[in-house]
């Protein structure tokens, strides 16, 4: 079909499943939201190295540190698969690192939790990397092609870092009585700020709904959390660990669980700042960023002696 | 370059929305703009595709046959990041 107007074409893409790529013409809100969405996700796998990469160094065996190191470096792979599809909408991997540099740009507040023991290694695998999974399997489906491509790559090298961190669960769980109680320990801090994770109530989301229509999300945050809280009820069973939720009950009539309510003041005092770890956060990102900067600029002045030179020999 | 060789370009072809380019094979031409009329000509005859990637072929950088062995040897020793490395229930689905 040959559409006159741009936008009329655009419609049609996406009404027929299809997906938009980096050249199509698209609505300059379409962009921005695509922007900071995936400049978001982005910049929450490079942050979310830090509350585990806090633990390489102490991980108990050589195993667990070996499993660790490449699991972290998973999440730095993660963020470049996403910088890079972000790029192709037109915005600089510089622009974007310095709003988040500068606090303008989100991450996730999940991690903005601190890591107090080896436990809470073990939850974030299995509950932070399980949430975000459940996200990203439906993001798969997103309309934005270089999106749903880099989603397809993470999710497949997301499963193993679910699976080892319910490892380490399994293993404490089993363990001493002081092991086990530090198990259910992390997943009494973790449960919550991971239900979080999915963003406010659709009654609330202000981007929510526009991102919908344009299909760039295709589930909404509560419909996303109910399928993490309905998947993960039997898995905590299984290590014989309490969910901390008093509510938490199957109903039979709705075919889910119901679960208590998410205390949304704690949500956004994270989110603006307030949470334990968000100066250390961003001040690891700051540092990283300035004690780096040598290294690029030295990197670029040999490549640029070498060309020189190679253009002399060539004379 | 000698006179009268057209360069060597390398054509990289999307077959529908959704989907990466793909290399496709290359062609000789003068110019980008040549290049994309031949690519279409010569490897979208049948609407295999949508949209076209033409590269100057001595702009592409590719790994050396004789270094693959030692190259790519860090991944060889790291089962651990394969989800089938670990041992958890199944139906759990995790």
């Amino acid at each position: 079909m040959i559409f006159t107007d741009e936008q009329g074409q655009f419609d049609a893409i996406i009404e027929a499943e299809e997906k938009i790529e980096p050249r199509d013409w698209m609505p300059e809100k379409y962009r921005l939201n695509l922007v900071r969405q995936m400049s978001q996700h982005a910049h929450s796998e490079v942050v979310g190295q830090l509350p585990e990469g806090n633990w390489i160094g102490r991980a108990p065996t050589l195993r667990r540190k070996a499993i660790l190191l490449s699991k972290v470096q998973d999440e730095a792979g993660h963020g470049l698969y996403l910088y890079s599809a972000a790029e192709t909408l037109g915005v600089s991997r510089e622009e974007m690192m310095n709003d988040l540099l500068i606090g303008k740009a989100k991450y996730a507040s999940i991690f903005n939790y601190p890591t107090l023991t080896w436990a809470d290694v073990g939850a974030i695998g299995w509950l932070v990397d399980g949430a975000a999974i459940v996200n990203q399997i439906s993001l798969c489906r997103t309309s934005y092609g270089p999106y749903a491509r880099a989603m397809v790559k993470i999710c497949k090298e997301e499963s193993f870092h679910m699976r080892q961190g319910y490892e380490i669960m399994q293993v404490l769980a089993c363990g001493s009585a002081a092991q086990k109680a530090m198990a259910q320990d992390a997943l009494n801090r973790w449960w919550w700020p991971t239900l979080m994770m999915f963003g406010p109530h659709d009654s609330e989301s202000a981007n929510s709904q526009q991102s919908m229509k344009w299909k760039i999300k295709r589930q909404s945050n509560d419909e996303l959390r109910q399928k993490f809280v309905d998947q993960t009820v039997k898995q905590a069973d299984h290590l014989g660990l309490a969910i901390p939720d008093q509510d938490l009950k199957w109903n039979e009539e709705r075919g889910h669980y119901d679960f208590g309510p998410i205390d949304w003041e704690e949500f956004a005092r994270v989110v603006k700042g307030g949470g334990l770890c968000n100066d250390a956060r961003l001040e690891a990102r700051r540092t990283a960023n300035d004690e780096g900067q040598w290294v690029k600029d030295a990197l670029m002045s040999y490549a640029e002696k070498h060309s020189k030179s190679d253009v002399d020999q060539v004379a | 370059m000698l006179k009268g060789h057209l360069p060597l370009w390398e054509v990289f072809v999307r077959g529908r929305r959704g989907l990466d380019h793909k290399h496709i094979g290359s062609l000789h031409a003068s110019d980008a703009g040549q290049a994309m009329k031949s690519a279409r000509d010569t490897y979208t005859r049948r609407q295999e595709g949508v949209s076209i990637w033409v590269v100057r072929a001595e702009d592409i950088h590719a790994s050396q046959f004789e270094n693959d062995a030692s190259f790519f040897d860090p991944a060889e020793d790291k089962v651990y990041r394969h989800p089938t490395f670990y041992e958890v229930p199944e139906e759990l689905k995790l």
